[in-house]
């Protein structure tokens, strides 16, 4: 057994880092487990010119097409979605495009203003402050003035919108609506010892410049130097707990997979949607029998994803291709509920710039725009570095039916059970998603694009894990407190996605670090009365 | 779970696979005269793809071995236009697996050296130099600043 620590975090990604960088004013002895490692930027694709086919390899974003020992295979076979993430040090924030959108103050009031699913027990205002301290410490790139948002503060200029943002602005300004360059969690200029961005557009496979704000280079630095300890290759597999219904620590695989257990005042989970549930669930015992922390029965349920639409043109002219963050600008013409149409509430777009060369040739087969023999160069040359399009970000609602359970059989390299989502598209979400193509469809014509190709919904696009254990004021609606104590384990947290009510049209790393650096806020200003 | 350090390397091609792979890549991207540029089926292109099979290499085989039952097992004694025909046939009846080889065979040719000065990328990894995007024109917002707020107050 190790020496009992004051709070154990589980899970170094976009989250565990901030609550950790803020628990460490505290001086506790500060734990983070990490079932992978740190990332090495000197290995990132962009450092060779096989970046594209390691995209689709040690760099894949799907963890069963990685199966790297870092990985746990998750079966997404009932699923239209199929899972992303990254497991290592960073988390999430190593792979993601570093699209930066908060919340809006309506995803806080779902209920109260749309008659639909729950609001949540925090406002926009609550959070406010501490969007903006997240802003700060991942160093986040934009423009202020959106008219989409209450007042933001812009800590570095905004990314380059390019060519690709001009035309497609110019087609909404001719549509009359709205768009502005992407708030990004990218350095666009020297920021707290990181580089600016230089256009590498591989954002997705890890920032070999180190400007995104990928949090093993924003918040864990700090948090090493206040004397935190990050543990990598070390998988969490249950946490235990004792008589009085608290947690005492937690079992773990070390990297020579021998199991330890960690004792601990207080542990924080910060696995996202799918590992935290996971981890809950396999933590039942005689005293929870159904999983810990899941008194309500909803650890797991109401897993949101985000559905994603896919629409992209082609261009006579060449637009900026392959270089450059890969999302430029943003829409939120369609994000709030409009009664005229046949859905509720909306979804966001993400403008983005054109794909690799080999992108560009595997998609145009499967498109039927580059065809096979004599055809082939002339096809691929009218593609290559003219593409140009979007996703919609659509807003998914909560259902107890979408929901990740344990796998019977799948187990990972150290016999834990893997997840198995099971999920469906609503009606509301399919109306959202044809709508968005439609849309979609019409700003690209706008903007003179041909050979446009539509996709509803993108299968490999599961990147936003979602509300598994949610917060609330009622332990029977929800799975921890307004500020992430769970309602049945008073020691322990939960800081990641699965806290999630609803999960809003946008990209949620802002919104989940704001809440993590919330619920650690809660924590330091509760220290005396944490258990009550 | 088999994790890949857990995995043996992949399997190499067999002879029946290496060949049907290699008149596969030379129909899917022929070389040109008219751009310059080797075909799929290029000797250094060809060795670059049957080293990075990696994780395909099992859908591949499935692949390759549709194309030969097609073919009845004798797609390199056909005639090249014949050879054309039943590989159609199986991009028709088969796009999985048809997408696999694309996917096998575009992410070795186009980092090839020449292909990629043929199409105006210079042959160099994006890190450490990157790339100039520009800034593009701001001014163009105006509009949607003159509309002014659009989202919802919340209480």
């Amino acid at each position: 057994m190790n020496e009992p620590v004051d709070v154990l975090i589980i899970g170094a990604g976009a989250s565990g880092a901030a609550v950790a960088w803020s628990l460490a004013e505290t001086r506790m002895r500060i734990v983070c487990l990490e079932q992978g490692d740190w990332p090495k930027s000197n290995d990132f694709p962009s450092t060779g010119t096989d970046w594209e086919a390691r995209a689709l390899e040690d760099y894949a974003i799907s963890p069963n097409r990685r199966a790297l020992e870092a990985d746990y295979p998750v079966n997404d076979d009932d699923s239209p979605i199929k899972i992303a993430n990254y497991n290592g040090v960073g988390g999430g924030t190593v792979f993601y495009a570093a699209h930066f959108p908060r919340l809006h103050p309506s995803d806080f009031r779902v209920k109260s203003l749309d008659g639909v699913a729950e609001d949540w027990p925090l406002d926009y205002g609550t959070l406010e402050p501490f969007y903006a301290l997240n802003d700060r410490m991942m160093g986040v790139s934009g423009l202020a003035g959106d008219p989409a948002y209450p007042q933001k503060e812009a800590v570095m200029p905004p990314i380059a919108m390019g060519r690709t943002g001009e035309v497609l602005g110019t087609a909404m300004n001719r549509l009359g609506w709205h768009w502005w360059p992407s708030d990004a969690a990218i350095a666009t200029e020297e920021y707290e010892g990181r580089a600016p961005c230089i256009n590498l557009g591989q954002c997705g496979s890890g920032c070999a410049q180190g400007a995104k704000a990928s949090t093993d280079v924003t918040y864990w630095p700090e948090a090493i130097r206040s004397r935190i300890e990050v543990r990598t290759k070390c998988r969490v597999s249950r946490i235990e707990t004792n008589d009085a219904d608290m947690a005492t620590g937690v079992h773990y695989f070390d990297a020579d997979g021998k199991e330890v257990f960690q004792p601990a005042e207080i542990v924080i989970m910060a696995c996202n949607g799918i590992g935290t549930p996971r981890i809950l669930l396999n933590s039942a015992s005689s005293r929870f029998p159904d999983g810990l922390a899941n008194s309500s029965g909803l650890v797991g349920k109401n897993l949101m994803l985000h559905p994603y639409a896919q629409i992209r043109g082609h261009f006579d002219e060449r637009l900026d291709g392959y270089r450059g963050p890969p999302i430029c600008v943003w829409s939120m013409e369609f994000y709030e509920t409009d009664p005229a149409r046949d859905f509720l509430r909306g979804y966001s777009y993400q403008f983005s710039r054109g794909i690799g060369p080999a992108r560009t040739a595997i998609n145009g087969f499967a498109d039927g725009m580059v065809p096979w023999g004599e055809g082939h160069h002339a096809a691929f040359r009218r593609l290559f570095e003219r593409s140009a399009g979007m996703v919609s970000v659509c807003e998914d609602l909560p259902e107890e039916t979408n929901r990740v359970t344990l796998d019977p059989d799948l187990k990972d390299g150290n016999g834990i059970p893997a997840p198995r989502i099971t999920y469906r598209l609503s009606d509301n979400t399919r109306k959202m998603l044809e709508h968005s193509v439609a849309r979609g469809v019409e700003i690209l014509q706008a903007a003179g694009a041909h050979d446009i190709t539509t996709k509803a919904p993108v299968p490999y696009a599961g990147w936003h894990l979602l509300g598994t254990a949610r917060m609330g004021r009622d332990p029977e609606r929800s799975v921890v407190n307004e500020w992430g104590r769970s309602h049945d384990v008073k020691n322990l947290f939960i800081v990641d996605g699965s806290v999630f009510v609803t999960s809003g049209g946008v990209n949620p790393t802002s919104t989940i670090q704001a809440v993590a650096l919330y619920v650690a806020d809660q924590i330091k200003s509760r220290i005396y009365e944490l258990f009550d | 779970m088999t994790t890949m350090s857990d995995k043996q390397p992949p399997a190499p091609l067999t002879d029946i696979e290496r060949v049907t792979l290699l008149c596969v890549a030379g129909h899917m991207i022929p070389a040109s005269v008219e751009y310059g540029v080797p075909g799929a089926d290029d000797l250094r292109i060809f060795a670059d793809i049957t080293r990075s099979i990696d994780r395909d290499r099992e859908a591949l085989g499935k692949a390759l071995q549709v194309v030969n039952d097609l073919s009845d097992g004798m797609i390199l004694a056909l005639s090249r236009a014949e050879q054309a025909k039943r590989l159609a046939e199986f991009r028709t009846r088969h796009a999985d697996l048809a997408g696999v080889i694309e996917s096998v065979v575009a992410r070795c040719y186009y980092r090839d050296d020449r292909v990629m000065a043929s199409i105006g990328m210079e042959a160099r990894p994006a890190f450490p130099k990157g790339y100039k995007v520009e800034q593009g024109d701001l001014s163009l917002l105006d509009p949607v600043r003159a509309r002014g707020r659009i989202y919802r107050d919340a209480g």
